[in-house]
């Protein structure tokens, strides 16, 4: 991201048209934090206030609050800017605890984990 | 340079960056850096039901190392343009 003139800002890939507002960011790992945007560097490191994980479990929902972020740039996939006006989810989604979304955490993962083991059990077959 | 100059010759076009995370995103081109960094607007994400946390974005900002494809229409390439720009890349490179 090269620095622009004031009037670039419109027109360039700076994140600097996305200061001070609310977004969504994606990481490498699959996390989805959202927060407002204070400060960015050309490796798209930045400082994120009032951060929070949102964690989906199928079609419950949980907001995390994690206080002022700095993230790296290189674990940043995209930078959303979230439009006020609209839903940030659909409708058929519940927002349940942070307690209950840790449970639908953890039964997913043990579901993904007997698959690859039931898969494992099976591999001996060799089906072509 | 080539495909940063190529990639301005080509904002305000329709595309469909597919990440390597597999998220494939719609939009129009908005503008590209040295890095290939992308920014889009007016997206709408490829399978929307699979990625609800992306309802409500529709301006957004693709660092370049996670970009796998970015797929344009086939009148968005001048081939022999291309060709010439890309030979001479490789004769002063």
């Amino acid at each position: 991201m090269s620095w622009a003139g004031p009037e670039d800002i419109f027109l360039s890939t700076s994140l600097a048209s996305y200061l001070d507002k609310k977004l969504l960011v994606l990481l490498r790992d699959g996390r989805k934090l959202m927060g407002i945007l204070r400060s960015f560097d050309q490796f798209a490191n930045v400082v994120l206030e009032s951060a929070s994980e949102r964690v989906i479990v199928g079609d419950l929902y949980c907001d995390i609050p994690l206080g002022l972020y700095v993230i790296r740039g290189e674990n940043v996939v995209l930078i959303g800017e979230l439009d006020l006006e609209r839903e940030e989810l659909p409708p058929h989604m519940t927002r349940v605890s942070s307690e209950e979304i840790k449970r639908a955490q953890k039964a997913e993962k043990d579901a993904t984990d007997l698959k690859g083991s039931m898969r494992k059990r099976m591999e001996f077959l060799d089906f072509d | 340079m080539l495909f940063f100059s190529y990639f301005k010759d080509l904002v305000g076009r329709e595309v469909t960056v597919e990440l390597k995370n597999d998220l494939a995103i719609r939009g129009t081109l908005h503008s590209v850096d040295q890095y290939l960094n992308i920014k889009l607007e007016n997206t709408r994400v490829v399978d929307q039901d699979k990625y609800p946390h992306m309802l409500s974005v529709r301006n957004c900002f693709i660092r370049g190392s996670v970009v796998r494809y970015v797929q344009l229409p086939a009148d968005g390439v001048d081939t022999d343009l291309l060709h010439d720009a890309t030979r001479r890349e490789a004769r002063g490179g």
